[in-house]
């Protein structure tokens, strides 16, 4: 699916959208009710430096200051974060965190922010944008990953054919939307087009999710087992420690 | 029940576990750990991977206390699987997370956390898992910061904060760093595995530690306070950032962040290494910065604005 | 990985009070030992994992030398091993020990 067959079939009472320097989305768009929503992106499978991930972060300020509570919703299409020793140098980690906190406080401020990856999305890129959000889902062809399998089997020293077979077995190291799902990174695939209006709108009209949703997610669908588990467990021994002092 | 703790023997931070470092943290006696080595949650897909388990998976969550104040803490161990986060692992770091959120308020607990980070990031064996812990760390990470938690990042073991760790630190209210503290996104090597060494030779040693390293970590901003190699360093540095201005997590800190990271852009984006950002920073010792000892050092960080103004 | 257990009697019971301790990293060429005072009298249960196949009678020496000299009877002592050579274990094992000798102070 192309960004204009996307934003065609999500909005198509209207959307006006520009792509900025470094791959970045911005505009507004109308969904629903004559609703209007604040679209934001990484497009054109543009990998998330320093600059993009500054210049993203600035739209999602504005938004908050200029627009409260208004909807976010962030097309994806790019790549992993920009490896490039100057952005290295220059302190990637904190414009990546600064991204992702902008993000988290839009959510916290009442601001819907839903993700949809269209295209690849990757590492350190993927922590910073779609997986801030409250709610992420992909339409066909939406390619979430950490690492790839040949770069995967250099590191762990293991054959590539071995860790092929292995990823059939389970979905907590492999790339892919296919192992995305079942931990619960990823929500839903919104498979047909003339249902993803419809489909956009219902998601913006549910409740924001409180409480960090995927582990129980990733439980309930059999792909993560012991996250919510072991968080819980932490949890419950702090309060009986808590207790003792 | 509280832990039984080995003390380091040589005081490096560097060189001593994460139990050790603890150990010199924290008020001797205090350290209280939750879900154990005895627990024996283990990471269940190393097996699958022909690997050796750790019987806390290479992260200790607990409580102890700070100069008498109540604080939680989390240590990841650098040595075992290079302190990478898996699922479990990830796992009781967002619990601990989530116990600091959700109970701060309450007359015994406590207000602050300690990360102990030493890590490459996200564990590939487990990448999918691992990365999506991460994620959830740092959501609860920032939520306990709303709540009005502190979390103060402490970096300068071997495995630095990588990867996700990286951006994990830069979470944080805080950040303490060693010149150890080696922090960036992409690590050298994968750099240099994807771009080639005439983008970043990982081998060239000196080149590594002044693009990732503590020291220019700290000039830049990246990190309020820079401690010595030393477990009682830390210790002193963690304690005056605490009894200092902790920031809030809202929209005037980030607005500040924003401008801060603006600003560095716009007077060392150009830079290609990591003396010409000192050069344009005029500082005295340019050439020598890499060579300087930590107090010369410490002198030179605390006089220059960029690396004090911290918004984060 | 390869799993071993050994059991003997120790001369004694292991002296402290800690009822557990944990010493050393799964790290390349070292182990960690985890120590649970959990038997009934001077009974002394090991139990090793390591990815290094066919060492079997070395360990056991080790193992069998260490409950001698030091007498850990009570003691559970789970072993996660990464290539370790013999010295280091009955250095982790010494060291285990003594821990379990340290008040864990309440």
């Amino acid at each position: 699916m192309t960004r204009a067959e996307l934003l065609d079939a999500l909005f198509p009472a209207g959307h006006a959208t520009r792509v900025e320097a470094d791959g970045i989305l911005v505009g507004t768009a109308t969904y629903g009710q004559n609703e209007t929503v604040a679209v934001l992106g990484l497009v054109e499978q543009t990998p998330l430096g320093v600059e993009g991930a500054l210049a993203l972060a600035e739209h999602v300020l504005e938004i908050i200051r200029h627009s409260p509570g208004r909807p976010i919703v962030v097309l994806i299409d790019a790549q992993s974060q920009r490896m490039r020793r100057r952005d290295e140098l220059l302190g990637l980690n904190e414009y990546l965190a600064h991204l992702t906190k902008c993000f988290l406080l839009a959510s916290q401020r009442g601001h819907r922010t839903l993700g949809i990856i269209f295209g690849r999305i990757a590492a350190g890129a993927f922590i910073a944008t779609g997986l801030a959000l409250d709610q992420l889902v992909a339409v066909p062809g939406g390619d979430p990953m950490v690492m790839d399998l040949p770069s995967i089997a250099r590191v762990t020293k293991l054959p590539l054919d071995r860790l092929e077979t292995l990823a059939k077995d389970t979905p907590v190291f492999a790339p892919g939307l296919a192992h995305a799902l079942p931990i619960g990174a990823v929500q839903e695939v919104w498979e047909n087009p003339v249902e993803l209006s419809a489909k956009l709108a219902a998601a913006l009209q549910e409740p924001r999710p409180t409480r960090d949703e995927r582990a129980a997610l990733g439980l309930a669908r059999g792909g993560r087992l012991h996250a919510a588990e072991i968080a819980r467990r932490v949890e419950q021994e702090a309060v009986a420690a808590a207790a003792h002092d | 029940m509280k832990n039984a703790l080995v003390p380091s023997r040589t005081g490096s931070w560097y060189e001593a576990t994460a139990r050790e470092r603890i150990s010199g943290l924290l008020d001797a006696g205090t350290f209280h750990e939750f879900l154990g080595p005895t627990a024996r949650a283990v990471s269940p897909h190393l097996a699958l991977f022909d690997l050796p388990e750790a019987f806390d998976d290479g992260i200790i969550v607990g409580r102890g206390k700070l100069q008498g104040r109540a604080v939680l803490v989390a240590a990841q161990e650098g040595r075992f699987m290079g302190g990478t986060f898996g699922e479990v692992h990830g796992a009781k770091l967002v619990g601990l997370l989530r116990y600091a959120r959700d109970h701060h308020a309450e007359a015994t607990s406590p207000r602050a956390v300690l990360l102990l980070l030493d890590t490459g990031g996200v564990r590939l064996q487990e990448a999918n898992v691992g990365e999506l812990a991460v994620s959830e760390i740092i959501r609860a990470l920032v939520e306990a910061r709303a709540a009005g938690v502190a979390v103060i990042a402490l970096v300068g073991g071997r495995a630095g904060a990588f990867g996700g760790g990286g951006i994990l630190a830069a979470c944080c209210s805080r950040v303490v760093i060693s010149e150890q503290g080696r922090t960036s996104v992409s690590g050298p090597e994968v750099i240099e595995t994807n771009m080639g060494a005439e983008e970043f030779d990982s081998l060239d040693r000196p080149l590594v530690w002044r693009t990732t390293g503590g020291k220019t970590r700290r000039l830049l901003g990246g990190a309020g306070a820079y401690a010595a190699d030393r477990i009682e360093s830390f210790r002193a540095a963690a304690l005056a950032l605490l009894d200092g201005g902790i920031p809030a997590f809202d929209l005037a800190t980030l607005a500040r962040e924003q401008a801060r990271l603006a600003e560095r852009l716009e007077k060392f984006g150009a830079c290609q290494d990591a003396p010409e950002i000192w050069q344009r920073m005029r500082l005295a010792d340019a050439a020598r910065i890499a060579d300087l000892a930590d107090e010369d050092f410490n002198q030179i960080a605390q006089a220059q604005p960029e690396a004090n103004h911290d918004a984060r | 990985m390869e799993t071993l257990f050994i059991q003997r009697d120790a001369a004694q019971r292991a002296p402290g009070k800690s009822p557990h301790a944990l010493v050393g990293v799964v790290a390349s060429g070292n182990l960690e030992v985890l120590l649970e005072r959990v038997l009934d009298g001077v009974r002394c249960e090991v139990h090793v994992k390591t990815p290094a196949a066919g060492f079997g009678e070395v360990w056991r020496a080790v193992i069998e030398d260490f409950i001698e000299r030091h007498a850990p009877g009570g003691l559970r002592i789970s072993i996660n091993d990464c290539g370790a050579r013999p010295d280091t274990v009955s250095l982790r094992l010494a060291q285990g020990v003594r821990l379990m000798t340290m008040e864990a102070s309440e």
